[in-house]
């Protein structure tokens, strides 16, 4: 359509967020540089002036403590969306996402509700370097009681992040800092995308790839490139990680015989090994090759451009690995 | 000690007694299943701290939260908590306040505003933290109240805690347990301060230091933190100096000498509700025979508590999912 209506990534989470909070007046947010100043990615421009700085709150410099906050106003009624700047940060607030957040639910017998969003930003291709460009999602999918979104476009986003906000147990929901000025089709109207249903984004015959966030889309231009050679490739993006839509992924393997998995993380305990475990579990009669994982060398992201272009899987490195794939048949 | 006549009524001394007396009861009733081998897991037990959860959960309502520790059966009998479903919970069965999903260092009762033990030192600051974001913005004055030992201020999610609640001026108290213990190590080897209190002012919080053992002074310093949290005057900080009559866990020395005889008789001396008693008594506030019938009427209780565990079922296996996640519909 000539007329519909675009938004970018980083807009359709913002629209998200300030509808629920239009929606819902247990809806807040908190983290640091949010409120006057929108966030550092711009994330939540605009959203303090609109609902006020009892809504959108400034804090201190304490990851603990902001998902802290989230715990603790959660199990006692409100809807917050907590924002930790960089994914890197988790790892300070470990504690209160892995111990308290995802568990305290299950070890109250059930007697808890826990509408708590955590917001970061993940992945790499800023020249960031180790500590702010990590994606470390496989660590948050291995815990239960929390549920992972990775959108990978701006329709997504929005879906997504609505979801999130009106979903009653913790969630975080992992933007990706390159696809924030992505821009793309996101109706104005307030919609949902149900966590733990992926998408076809590319409906193909020979090849099943399944990627994630900004690894979809590259997986989008890898199939374009793999079209020329005949080989007709079907992207499944799951964007919901924890719970996964594996039976998406297992109905499209049967189909087309053949998996490669990418993700940004480190390939070595990634989330691409159960992936492909599920793969191999309920479809190993159909596989004709062993499911690929493409992922990160096992190092570090690294902070020269020279060497992070070598370093985060792209079109290219994915067209290598379905033609790997294809060639074992 | 002070023993001279206070201003606080007999009622709410006989209240907080009875707090204490309940808490003392179901602990070492806990502390003789454990040492039969009737209770799995860890116990962490509460015996002589009692004048603290009772004088600062004394002076809170029914609808304010606090959050617990690892050491927080206490916490949860002195804001109300049942006997039946916290003995159960201890024994591990379904009908227990956590349907056996949480054990003793988990106990909880959000319906009382109980948040929780907690199994991670420090941990239950910040979610305090968040309880008391929440309650300021409902608007209902409810305040919250972060239990925490002296050895947890060592921590950084104390500091967070501490620091976020005084930047936004959150109706919070901050009330420190100081047994002068953390585990098996005295406080003197964690840290190079005496008072926990001397950390509030680097907050700009006010602290103040009571004798935990002198249910009434505790008492007294919750009621004014209280009603400057209530009334929009922010966080405060307790510290009240205390001491744990049995080990860190269980109730054996395990071989361990930490701890000398002499200071232990000498804390125990100290006892809390039988200095209270004493007092009382000396004040003609009550008398030996209101205490025996009170004691011999909460040991009931316990017994009721004990069959009531003993006769309950343990949950199936078919319970391991329930509850991992919350349906859309509201807690399993």
């Amino acid at each position: 359509m000539a007329d519909e209506r675009k938004l970018a990534y980083v807009m359709a989470f913002n629209e998200a967020v300030k509808q629920q909070m239009e929606a819902d007046p247990n809806v807040f947010c908190a983290g640091e540089d949010i409120g006057a100043f929108g966030g550092v990615f711009g994330t939540f421009g605009g959203l303090q002036a609109k609902f006020g700085a009892d809504r959108v709150v400034d804090t201190p410099i304490s990851e603990q403590a902001i998902v802290g906050l989230g715990v603790g106003a959660a199990v006692t009624g409100l809807r917050p969306i907590v924002d930790l700047m960089f994914m890197d940060f988790i790892c300070v607030a470990l504690d209160q996402i892995v111990n308290q957040a995802a568990k305290l639910k299950y070890m109250f017998g059930g007697d808890a509700v826990l509408p708590l969003t955590i917001t970061t930003a993940g992945g790499g291709g800023l020249s960031a370097a180790a500590q702010h460009s990590q994606s470390l999602e496989a660590l948050l999918c291995h815990i239960p009681g929390l549920k992972v979104v990775m959108p990978s476009n701006p329709y997504d986003m929005k879906g997504l992040m609505t979801a999130c906000i009106q979903e009653n147990n913790p969630t975080v929901m992992i933007k990706h800092k390159r696809l924030l000025g992505m821009t793309g089709h996101v109706p104005e109207e307030s919609y949902s995308i149900p966590l733990g249903k992926g998408n076809i984004l590319r409906p193909g015959n020979d090849v099943t790839i399944v990627a994630y966030a900004r690894m979809a889309n590259e997986a989008l231009l890898a199939a374009e490139e793999l079209a020329k050679d005949g080989i007709d490739c079907e992207i499944i993006d799951p964007r919901t990680l924890q719970p996964l839509d594996t039976d998406l992924i297992v109905s499209s393997v049967k189909k087309t015989n053949h998996a490669v998995v990418v993700h940004e993380a480190v390939r070595f305990g990634g989330l691409g090994g159960e992936i492909a475990s599920q793969i191999q579990e309920l479809a190993f009669d159909y596989l004709d090759a062993p499911v690929t994982r493409i992922g990160a060398p096992f190092s570090p992201v690294p902070f020269s451009p020279a060497l992070e272009q070598h370093y985060i899987p792209n079109a290219k490195t994915i067209v290598q690995g379905v033609r790997d794939v294809m060639a074992r048949v | 000690m002070d023993r001279s006549p206070t201003d606080i009524s007999v009622d709410v001394q006989l209240d907080l007694h009875r707090r204490m007396v309940r808490i003392r009861l179901f602990e070492e009733a806990a502390g003789r299943l454990a040492e039969s081998n009737r209770l799995p897991g860890f116990l962490h037990l509460y015996v002589g701290e009692e004048a603290v959860a009772a004088g600062v959960c004394g002076a809170l309502n029914d609808d304010d939260h606090i959050t617990s520790t690892h050491r927080g059966h206490g916490h949860l009998v002195a804001k109300g908590g049942d006997f039946n479903r916290m003995m159960a919970e201890l024994m591990g069965k379904a009908t227990g306040y956590c349907k056996g999903k949480g054990g003793s260092m988990h106990i909880s009762d959000t319906s009382l505003g109980m948040l929780g033990a907690n199994g991670i030192v420090g941990a239950g600051s910040p979610i305090a933290v968040g309880a008391a974001f929440a309650n300021r913005y409902r608007g209902r004055g409810q305040v919250a109240v972060a239990f925490f030992g002296d050895g947890s201020t060592n921590i950084g999610a104390f500091h967070e805690a501490a620091n976020m609640a005084c930047a936004l001026h959150l109706p919070i108290v901050f009330a420190c347990e100081n047994n002068e213990y953390g585990e098996f190590t005295p406080r003197d080897k964690t840290m190079a301060i005496t008072d926990i209190v001397d950390r509030a002012a680097g907050y700009g919080m006010p602290g103040v230091i009571v004798d935990g053992m002198d249910v009434i002074a505790v008492h007294e310093a919750a009621v004014e933190a209280v009603e400057r949290a209530r009334a929009g005057g922010g966080p405060s900080l307790i510290e009240a100096k205390t001491y744990r009559f049995y080990n860190h866990h269980g109730v054996q020395n395990l071989g361990l000498k930490y701890r000398s005889d002499d200071e232990v008789a000498m804390w125990k001396q100290r006892d809390p509700i039988f200095t209270l008693e004493d007092r009382m008594i000396e004040n003609k506030a009550a008398t030996r025979d209101q205490f025996d019938a009170i004691w011999a009427e909460l040991r009931a209780d316990i017994d009721t508590a004990i069959a009531f565990a003993d006769e309950s079922p343990y949950p199936t296996p078919d319970q391991i999912m329930v509850g991992v996640y919350t349906s859309m519909t509201g807690a399993q």
